[in-house]
C-alpha cells in the first residue's frame, strides 16, 4: 500500500526534527566548551585572587639583650607565634647590622603568619582557639589587616608561604625566553627562507619538510630527554640553568617559527619578487631588500606565539633540572634558575594549605603575560595585515 | 683560562678583525671605483666578501676544533685552538682583500656563502631529530643490556625501587627486587587517554559541525579564537586545575552514586586533557568539513535530504580522513602529555580497569625516573629513555598514519590549505 499525504509529512516532520535535534546538540557541544573555559577562569580567579593580599600585623619590637640571638624574644609573647618567622630571623640581623638600635622599641606592621593570613581569609587554618582570640581581639584594635601583597612580586621562592614570591621565577623566565628567542628566531627565519626562496624540490628539502611537521608533534617531554641526555650529559651544559632549558626550548619552538615564517614569506605576492629581479637584484637581495620586510608582521606574530607556547612549557623544564627551589634571583645564564610554570609546579606540590593561593596567584600572573602576549600578536597581525 | 672567557675572547679579536676587513675592504674597492675602473660588484659586497673571508675560515676551524675534543675526546690545548683560528682569520683577511679587484664577482661568491648558511640552519632540524632519536636510543640500550626487553614490555609489575642498590654497587642486597613491567603504565597512558577522547571527540566533532554548518558569521568569527585560548593554556595549570578543582568533584560524584574513588583517580586528568584537546579536534575538524565542496550538499540538499541528513550521511564521511587524521594527532598528544597527569594522576603503577582507581602513566614515570637523586647509570634513570623510546615510536606512527590521511583527503579534494 502507498503511503498517504498524512504520513508523508508525518515523516517529513520527524527528519526536520532530527535535523534540528542535530543543530541544537551541536550548539550545545559548543557551550559546553565555551562553559568550561568560564568555569576555569572563574575557577583561577576565586582561587588566586587572595594571594595578592596578605595580612600584616602591627607589632612593638623591643630589642632587647635576647634578641640578639633569638629574634622571637624581642615580641610580645602572646604575638610572636602570629607573626612570619621569616621576620622574625631578621631581627638578630638587624641589631648585628645597627648596635644602636639596642635598647630601643619600634612599632611597625609586619607580616603575619600565614596561618594567621589564612584565618582571616576564612580558609582552614592551625591556629588554636586562643590565638583565634587574640586575632580577633587584634582585628578589633586595627592591628591586624590584610594589605596588598607587594612581597609577592618582590621576592623569590620561600619555604614560608607568606613570604614567597614569584620574582626568581619571572627572572628566570625572562633570561630562559632570551636563550629560546636568540637560538630559534634566527635559525627559524634562516630555514623557512631557505625552504620557501631558495630550496630545489628535492629530496633533501623534503626530508627537512617532513622533518619539521615531526617535530611540531613530537611530545614536550621527549626534548627534555634530549636536552638531558645531549646538553647536559654530553655537551656538559650546566644543569638547571637558563641556558640548557632555553636550549631545549628553542628546538621545540622552532618548527612553530619555521611554519608561521613560511606562510608569511609564502603570502608575499610573486610580482614583487619579479619586479625586484627584473632590476637585477639577486636572490638574497630580494629576500633581504623586499620579501623579508614585507613579511616581517607575519614572523614577528608567529615567534610571538611561539614564545608564548614555550613561556608555558613544563615538562622538558622539569627534565632538566629547573625545579630548583631558588630563593634568590639568579644573575647569570649559568646560575641554577626556575621559572614561573616550574614554580607553579614546586609550588602545587607543597603540603601547606597556604601555598594553594600562592600556586593559583602564580597562574594568574602566568596566564596574563601569556593573554598579554598573544593579544599583541593578535593587534599586530591587524595592524599590518594586508590584502595583495 | 675559562672556556667562556676563552670564547669571549675569540669572538672579540674576530670582530675587530672582521671591522677591520670591512674597512679595508671597502676603501681597497673605493679607491679602484675612484681610478675610473668599472667593478662587478660594490665597493660595500667587497667589504662584506672580506669580511666572510676573514671570519669564515676561523669560525669553521674553531668549530671543529671544539667538536673534535668533544667527540672523540682529542687533546687539543684550547690556547693553541684560539691562536690557531685566530692566525687563520688574519690569513683569510689577506686573502680576502687580494680579491679585491674588478673582474672579481663578489656578489655571487657572498651569496653562495649565504645559502650555505642557510642550508645549515635548515639541517638543525634533522639534527634535533636523530638528536632525540638517538640520545634515546643509546640510552634505552644501556638499559635493556641490565633488563631484558621481553620483560619490560610484557612484565606487569613496575617496582624500580630497589634498582638504586645495583648502582651503588650492592646488587646482591636487593638488585633481583628491582621490577621493569612496563605493562600497568601504558595500561594507565591508554586508560587516561581513552577518558581523554571520550571528552574532547564528541564535544570538538559537534562544535566543529555547529561552527561549520549552522553557526551564523559572527558566532564563527568569535568561537573559534575563543576556543583556541582552551589550547594556550598552560599544561601546568591543567594539571593544577585537575589536582586541586577537579578531582575533589570527581571523588564527591562518585561516592554519590557510591562507588569509592581514589583522589589521584584515572577520571580527573582524564577529563581535564579532554578538554585541553578540545580545540585541536575542532580547529582541525571545522578546516576539514568547510574545505569540503559545496557541491556535495547542493547535491544532497536538491536530492530533497534535511541539513542534518546532509552533514551525517554526505558531508561527514566525505570528511572522514581529515577528522580521523584530527583525532590521532588528538591522541598523540594525549599519549605525550607530561603535566597534567603529574600532578593530578597518580604514582602507583596499577593494573586496573577501574578508572576510579589511582593509576600511573608512561610520562609520569618519565619525570619520576629524572627527578629523584638517583644515579644517572642506575636502572631506573635509564628506564625513563626505555618508556621514552616506546613513546617516541608510538607518537611517531601515529602522526604519520594522520599526516597521510590528511593528504589522502586533500588529493581527493583539491584542497591546498590544509
Amino acid at each position: 500500500m502507498s503511503q498517504t499525504f498524512d504520513d508523508i509529512s508525518a515523516q517529513l516532520k520527524r527528519r526536520h526534527r532530527r535535523s534540528a535535534r542535530l543543530k541544537w546538540i551541536s550548539m550545545g557541544a559548543l557551550g559546553l566548551a565555551g562553559l568550561f573555559l568560564v568555569l576555569f577562569f572563574a575557577d583561577m580567579l576565586v582561587k588566586g585572587l587572595p594571594a595578592f593580599q596578605q595580612a600584616q600585623i602591627q607589632v612593638e619590637i623591643d630589642y632587647n639583650e635576647d634578641a640578639q640571638r633569638m629574634g622571637r624574644a624581642a615580641l610580645d609573647p602572646d604575638e610572636s607565634r602570629l607573626v612570619s618567622r621569616t621576620f622574625e630571623r631578621q631581627i638578630p640581623v638587624a641589631l648585628r647590622e645597627n648596635p644602636e638600635l639596642l635598647g630601643t622599641t619600634e612599632t611597625r606592621w609586619v607580616l603575619a603568619d600565614s596561618e594567621v593570613d589564612q584565618y582571616l581569609k576564612g580558609h582552614r587554618n592551625k591556629l588554636s582557639d586562643e590565638q583565634r582570640a587574640t586575632v580577633d581581639a587584634l582585628v578589633e584594635q586595627g592591628r591586624v589587616e590584610l594589605k596588598f601583597n607587594t612581597n609577592f612580586f618582590t621576592t623569590g621562592d620561600s619555604k614560608m608561604p607568606e613570604a614567597s614570591g614569584i620574582l626568581s621565577a619571572v627572572m628566570g623566565t625572562v633570561m630562559t625566553m632570551l636563550v629560546t628567542l636568540a637560538i630559534s628566531f634566527p635559525i627559524g627565519v634562516m630555514t623557512a627562507v631557505y625552504l620557501e626562496e631558495f630550496a630545489p624540490d628535492n629530496r633533501l628539502t623534503q626530508l627537512i619538510e617532513i622533518n619539521i611537521n615531526n617535530l611540531a608533534a613530537i611530545p614536550s617531554i621527549l626534548f627534555g630527554l634530549l636536552g638531558l641526555a645531549i646538553f647536559i650529559n654530553f655537551f656538559g651544559v650546566p644543569r638547571s640553568t637558563p641556558l640548557v632549558g632555553g636550549m631545549t626550548l628553542a628546538l621545540m619552538t622552532l618548527p612553530v617559527i619555521i611554519i608561521a615564517t613560511r606562510t608569511a614569506l609564502r603570502s608575499v605576492p610573486d610580482s614583487i619578487r619579479h619586479a625586484a629581479f627584473g632590476v637585477g637584484c639577486s636572490r638574497w637581495q630580494v629576500v633581504r631588500d623586499h620579501v623579508l620586510p614585507l613579511a616581517m608582521p607575519g614572523i614577528m606574530t608567529g615567534s610571538i606565539i611561539g614564545l608564548a607556547q614555550a613561556m608555558g612549557e613544563t615538562a622538558p623544564l622539569i627534565i632538566v633540572g629547573m625545579v630548583a627551589f631558588i630563593p634568590d634571583v639568579g644573575a647569570s645564564f649559568t646560575e641554577a634558575a626556575t621559572v614561573l610554570p616550574a614554580q607553579i609546579f614546586t609550588w602545587a606540590g607543597e603540603p601547606e594549605k597556604a601555598f594553594v593561593e600562592k600556586t593559583a596567584g602564580g597562574i594568574l600572573v602566568l596566564l596574563t603575560i601569556l593573554i598579554f602576549l598573544n593579544a599583541t600578536a593578535v593587534i599586530l597581525r591587524k595592524k599590518f595585515e594586508r590584502r595583495w | 683560562m675559562q672556556t667562556n672567557q676563552l670564547l669571549a675572547m675569540f669572538s672579540g679579536v674576530l670582530l675587530l678583525l672582521g671591522l677591520i676587513a670591512f674597512f679595508l675592504g671597502r676603501a681597497k674597492a673605493a679607491r679602484v671605483r675612484a681610478n675610473g675602473t668599472a667593478m662587478y660588484a660594490q665597493p660595500d659586497q667587497y667589504a662584506w666578501f672580506a669580511v666572510l673571508a676573514t671570519a669564515g675560515p676561523a669560525i669553521t676551524v674553531g668549530a671543529v676544533g671544539a667538536f673534535l675534543m668533544l667527540l672523540l675526546g682529542a687533546e687539543i690545548p684550547t690556547t693553541y685552538l684560539l691562536a690557531g683560528s685566530l692566525v687563520i682569520a688574519a690569513l683569510g683577511l689577506l686573502v680576502g682583500m687580494r680579491q679585491v679587484k674588478p673582474d672579481f664577482h663578489a656578489r655571487q661568491a657572498i651569496e653562495r656563502v649565504i645559502r650555505w648558511v642557510l642550508i645549515g640552519a635548515a639541517m638543525i632540524s634533522i639534527f634535533t631529530t636523530f638528536g632525540i632519536l638517538f640520545s634515546i636510543i643509546f640510552e634505552a640500550l644501556r638499559f635493556f643490556k641490565m633488563h631484558s626487553f621481553w620483560d619490560f614490555i610484557t612484565g606487569t609489575v613496575w617496582n624500580p625501587g630497589a634498582s638504586f642498590l645495583a648502582a651503588a654497587g650492592r646488587a646482591e642486597a636487593g638488585a633481583t627486587g628491582a621490577q621493569f613491567g612496563s605493562v600497568p603504565l601504558f595500561a594507565g597512558t591508554f586508560m587516561i587517554t581513552a577518558i581523554a577522547m571520550l571528552v574532547a571527540i564528541p564535544v570538538g566533532l559537534l562544535s566543529a559541525i555547529y561552527m561549520a554548518e549552522f553557526a551564523p558569521q559572527r558566532v564563527r568569527t568569535l568561537a573559534k579564537p575563543t576556543l583556541e585560548v582552551l589550547a594556550g593554556i598552560p599544561t601546568v595549570v591543567y594539571g593544577f586545575f585537575a589536582a586541586i578543582t577537579v578531582a575533589p568533584v570527581i571523588v564527591d560524584v562518585a561516592g554519590f552514586f557510591g562507588i569509592d574513588a581514589a583522589y589521584n583517580n584515572a577520571v580527573a586528568p582524564g577529563v581535564v586533557m579532554g578538554i585541553m584537546i578540545i580545540p585541536f579536534i575542532s580547529s582541525l575538524s571545522d578546516d576539514v568539513i568547510n574545505s569540503v565542496p559545496d557541491s556535495m550538499r547542493q547535491g544532497s540538499l536538491a536530492l530533497g535530504m534535511t541539513k542534518g541528513e546532509t552533514i551525517r550521511d554526505v558531508v561527514i564521511p566525505a570528511a572522514l580522513p581529515g577528522i580521523i587524521s584530527a583525532s590521532l594527532l588528538a591522541v598523540s598528544r594525549a599519549l605525550g602529555e607530561t603535566m597534567i597527569v603529574v600532578m593530578a594522576a597518580g604514582m602507583r603503577p596499577n593494573l586496573t580497569a577501574n578508572p576510579f582507581e589511582d593509576m600511573t602513566t608512561v610520562t609520569v614515570r618519565i619525570v619520576a625516573a629524572l627527578t629523584g637523586d638517583l644515579e644517572f647509570e642506575s636502572a631506573e634513570t635509564l628506564s625513563a629513555f626505555a618508556l621514552g623510546l616506546v613513546l617516541f615510536a608510538v607518537t611517531l606512527s601515529l602522526n604519520l598514519v594522520s599526516v597521510l590521511m590528511i593528504r589522502r583527503f586533500r588529493e581527493k579534494y583539491r584542497v591546498n590549505n590544509l
